[in-house]
């Protein structure tokens, strides 16, 4: 059932970086503050004031070119883009035109599930530029005021700019949760896209399978994504609207100029949005107030070695390391470093890398989850875990005691030991295992005659009537012993 | 001898003995503004309650013989570009008639931190665009030594408060001249450093790649003591540059042994006034006869200085001034009657349905404030500048002047490999009628012939009185290689010891006096 077409997607995200001042003055940048009071006469633009390059914000978009691959330029300079909005108060815009601090580089991406061949996708630059004012229209109320706030103008932003390599929206949202990923694991921004630090446009067109070969449609920018999940169902609804437009029209690629649309999350659908006041033509030019910026190689040198280990090596270190499989290495390392330490510290101490990785996912991230915690605040550290991990593995206590064991860890902070001695779970002795199976199977001839007929399966319901008897017994045991038994009975 | 006739070296003297207070000199000063601005017209506001105040407590502080900085207690006059807290800074235009900067410019900290007294702001072209000083939104100075002409400009009115006596130091702002090129047609010495030897931080900017702020005074000696003052690296202006500030005021009294007077051949052509030529030719064998040796260079990129100087500035301002759209920052049109207006002509449109070519508000609102608060001149720029950097233009206008901007610098370097001083005219002719250039912006653009390069090449320039041509005063220009102003001012010094054309003033009296 393959579509009629290719999906092509690029993808422009602007990304918050984490500084604590804005990138040409020194306002903060916190999020949530009243409108307006995080601004200086310089952020704000104010006749004859000039900006002043924010060396930190600068160091941190290095780590993420250097990370993604790029290519970095050892000279870059600054450019204005013109343009006018009320949100702009200077009437142009701090950003980076022709020589962008770094360009052609790369990320990689797979999906743990198969179901896309892993790629490459490409990155043709990233640079800096600053961020606008933010324009709350009151239109709504009966009336037309327009309220500014200013808070925002000046914040760092990195913009990085995707090859068009996506060819469908499960590609383009794992782009951009393997790129959130890296921005965390680099600590150069917090990604939060409610508070606006990640924000993603994404550009779309089809290539329609035709008798004449492939025909590209019109390119849509789409914006106004304020999720990763957003963004895919934008681009799933972006492709079908196109490939209608184009079956009604037939209306090919530079036909009609470039559209923007917008994503209405509650109606499930882009819409076309009104064009900016301004036509594209931004007049760039060299912003004469910085002075261009200069990078050494011994200055690269430090950021390659302070970079840490990122997603993708960590990922291939925990399946050789610990013998996980590659989904699970992607859902630990997806959860972030805190959360990969803990696994390290448990699998190390359990000596059981798979063990510790499925009773993270399973229960860990459960328990997080339902408790409001963090990895960090967990109260059950990985030592007392590992003794309780330990102990599953050598068989003292199955699963679901264990897991009774691990909820009571995690409630009281006691240790396992105790737990266990209190709830007087012991090994239940062999020889009394193979009696009570003798036993139970003598009173259940119908389930005796199925496992005799080869459907194994019918001693499961075994489990229930022997943990009545004796709770300690270990079911997975106990099955492997009614197993051996029936046959002689 | 008056005090206002003092020159600030000689103020200082006086002081320092207890021969004159600085309320003393200050009152002088703004007596002398007093009786005569009303017919000069070079500043726009003056402070006399807050002078005097200022004055009286640096007074107060040397009789207590509390540490003083090095300008205690002279007048200063601030071309009205120039940002400080709380006060007005209009840039000679209407659309800033109300901007009060709420933060200091990093000169004017400066002034402050060396015990200035501030007494008023002057006038300007607006937003520093012109040759004359009749761009200015308010009033037309004169020029002191005949008020029936143009002091130059945009700095007409920092030169002519300097040569009217009503200021011993002023500030002015030079983007293509516009410190030179007054101070030439008003016989005071005013002064260019490089780019980047003055903070430019608070500064409403023109042209931010040519800007650059320099003093006017009587005299090189009060330059270098006022250059001093304002000179340095600014964290706050990352275009300013980090290297130590000569003491130039020490300096400034050294001859320079075996000087190199550079000639620029295409400087003595076609279009130069005989008489300024002579007085120029007149000031090179007072050089010689000091000991100095002249050599012939050539600026063969320089005829295409104005030319470029015409798509950069424009370009820069046009960015520049954006900012002044009657949203964030200057005058705002009448809302309520542009709401009128523009339902009036919906109402109109529609009966001929053609509605979708109407302004929305908040496009009509940004042109209508910008249309009532510029001026022509200021209009005429932006559009160009709009124009050069457009797309499509931009590779024919701009960035072909960007490169020849690099080929007038490399003609400097050149130069400068032969030379240790370039010295020529600052203007083809002396000053013109008020008027007269008014109708034609290509002749009035024509006037910073001789000065522009050295924005474009970013050099230092100085202008100095070195004669009359029939009672208005010609200047010679003095041109160094970057940062090398300790050579311009000692270079000029050694001039004004040797003749006494800086000594002389207009008389007020006679020309003001007739008008007050």
């Amino acid at each position: 059932m393959s579509a009629p077409y290719d999906i092509v997607i690029g993808l422009e995200i602007h990304v918050q970086l984490l500084t604590q001042s804005k990138l040409f003055c020194g306002c903060s940048t916190r999020f949530g503050s009243p409108p307006n009071t995080q601004t200086c006469p310089v952020c704000i633009g104010m006749p004859g004031v000039m900006p002043v390059m924010n060396r930190r914000a600068f160091e941190l978009s290095l780590r993420t070119a250097v990370a993604l691959n790029c290519q970095i330029a050892t000279y870059t300079k600054w450019d204005r883009k013109n343009y006018y909005y009320p949100d702009l108060p200077k009437g142009y815009q701090i950003s980076q035109y022709d020589l962008p601090f770094s360009h052609d580089g790369w990320l990689d991406i797979s999906d743990p599930k198969d179901k896309f061949q892993p790629k490459r996708v490409g990155i043709i630059r990233a640079h800096l530029e600053e961020d606008a004012g933010k324009s709350m229209h009151d239109e709504a109320a009966g009336q037309s005021d327009s309220r500014i706030d200013l808070n925002r103008t000046g914040t760092p932003l990195l913009e990085i700019v995707s090859q068009p390599d996506m060819r469908s929206a499960l590609e383009a949202k794992t782009f951009l949760n393997e790129l959130k990923l890296l921005l965390t694991y680099l600590g150069v921004s917090d990604c939060n896209m409610q508070e606006g630090s990640l924000r993603v446009d994404a550009n779309i067109n089809l290539h329609v399978h035709t008798p004449d070969g492939k025909v590209p449609t019109p390119i849509v920018e789409i914006k106004n994504m304020n999720s990763f999940r957003a963004v895919e169902r934008a681009l799933e609804y972006e492709a079908g609207r196109q490939y209608q437009v184009w079956q009604e029209t037939g209306r090919r690629l530079g036909e009609v100029p470039k559209q923007t649309r917008g994503w209405d999350d509650q109606a499930n659908v882009t819409r076309g949005q009104r064009h900016k006041e301004e036509s594209s033509d931004y007049r760039y030019f060299p912003e004469p107030d910085l002075v261009p910026v200069t990078v050494s190689e011994s200055q690269l040198a430090e950021v390659r070695a302070g970079l840490g280990e990122l997603p993708a090596a960590l990922r291939t270190r925990l399946e050789a390391t610990y013998g996980i499989k590659p989904y699970d290495s992607d859902v630990l390392v997806n959860q972030g470093p805190p959360l990969v330490d803990y696994f390290v510290e448990l699998a190390t101490l359990s000596g059981d890398g798979r063990l510790a990785s499925n009773w993270i996912q399973q229960d860990v991230l459960r328990e997080l989850n339902d408790r409001q915690l963090t990895i960090e605040t967990f109260p059950v550290r990985p030592a007392a875990f590992a003794d309780l991990l330990s102990r599953v593995k050598r068989g003292d206590l199955d699963t679901s005691r264990a897991r009774e064991v691990f909820i009571d860890m995690v409630s009281s902070g006691r240790p396992a030991e105790e737990i266990i001695r209190e709830r007087g779970i012991t090994q239940v002795d062999e020889s009394e295992l193979i009696a009570l199976c003798r036993e139970l199977l003598a009173k259940n001839p119908k389930i005796l005659t199925d496992i005799k007929e080869g459907r194994t399966k019918a001693a499961g319901a075994l489990i229930g009537q022997a943990k009545k008897v004796n709770p300690n017994v270990n079911p997975s045991r106990l099955l492997e012993i009614c197993l051996e038994v029936a046959p002689s009975l | 001898m008056s005090l206002v006739d003092r020159t600030a070296i000689e103020l200082l003297d006086l002081m320092a003995q207890g021969a004159a207070t600085s309320v003393e000199i200050t009152t002088a000063y703004l007596d002398q503004i007093e009786r005569y601005d009303g017919a000069v017209k070079s500043y726009l506001r003056v402070d006399r309650a807050g002078a005097l105040e200022q004055a009286e407590r640096i007074d107060e502080r040397r009789k207590l013989r509390q540490p003083l900085g090095k300008l205690a207690g002279l007048p200063i006059a601030i071309k009205d570009v120039i940002c400080a807290q709380g006060e007005l800074t209009t840039c000679g235009s209407k659309i800033l008639k109300d901007f009060r900067a709420p933060y200091d410019a990093a000169i004017i900290r400066r002034l402050r931190h060396a015990d200035a007294v501030f007494v008023g702001r002057t006038n300007m072209d607006e937003f520093a665009m012109g040759g004359s000083t009749e761009n200015s939104a308010y009033q037309t100075t004169g020029n002191p030594w005949d008020l029936s002409r143009i002091p130059g400009g945009s700095s007409g009115g920092a030169a002519a408060c300097v040569a009217a006596r009503m200021a011993p130091l002023s500030i002015g702002t030079d983007t293509g001249g516009s410190i030179r090129q007054p101070a030439g047609l008003c016989g005071v010495t005013g002064l260019k450093p490089t780019y980047g030897r003055v903070s430019r931080f608070g500064l409403v900017a023109f042209a931010s790649s040519l800007d650059q702020i320099g003093p006017l005074a009587k005299t090189a000696e009060d330059c270098a003591l006022l250059l001093e003052v304002i000179a340095g690296h600014d964290p706050a202006d990352s275009t300013s540059v980090d290297r130590p500030v000569p003491a130039y005021s020490q300096s400034v009294r050294q001859p320079l042994a075996g000087l190199r007077l550079g000639l620029v051949r295409e400087h003595f052509a076609e279009g130069l006034d005989s008489e300024v030529e002579s007085a120029v030719r007149e000031a090179i064998r007072v050089y010689e006869s000091l000991g100095a040796k002249v050599v012939d260079v050539s600026l063969p990129h320089g005829k295409y200085g104005v030319a470029t100087y015409y798509v950069i500035a424009p370009s820069e301002a046009s960015s520049n001034l954006a900012r002044y759209d009657g949203v964030h920052y200057g005058h705002r049109t009448d809302l309520a009657r542009m709401n009128q207006e523009l339902a009036a002509e919906r109402a109109a449109l529609e009966k001929q349905g053609a509605v979708a070519d109407l302004d929305t508000p908040l496009v009509r609102m940004y042109r209508q404030s910008r249309a009532e608060g510029f001026g022509a001149e200021v209009k005429r720029r932006i559009m160009l500048g709009t124009y050069a950097l457009s797309a499509g233009y931009y590779d024919a206008y701009y960035l072909k002047a960007l490169k020849v901007r690099r080929l007038i610098r490399r003609d400097y370097d050149e130069a400068f490999a032969q030379c240790d001083l370039i010295a020529g005219p600052v203007t083809a002719a002396p000053a013109f009628k008020i008027g007269e250039k008014s109708d034609d912006p290509l002749s009035m653009y024509l006037v910073d012939l001789y000065t522009v390069s050295a924005n474009l090449a970013g050099v230092g320039g100085i202008s100095i009185p070195c004669g009359f041509t029939a009672g208005l005063p010609v200047g010679l220009q003095l041109q160094a290689p970057p940062f090398e102003e300790e050579r311009l001012l000692r270079a000029a010094h050694m001039f004004q010891a040797a003749t006494n054309w800086h000594q002389r003033f207009p008389d007020l009296a006679q020309t003001a006096g007739a008008h007050a």
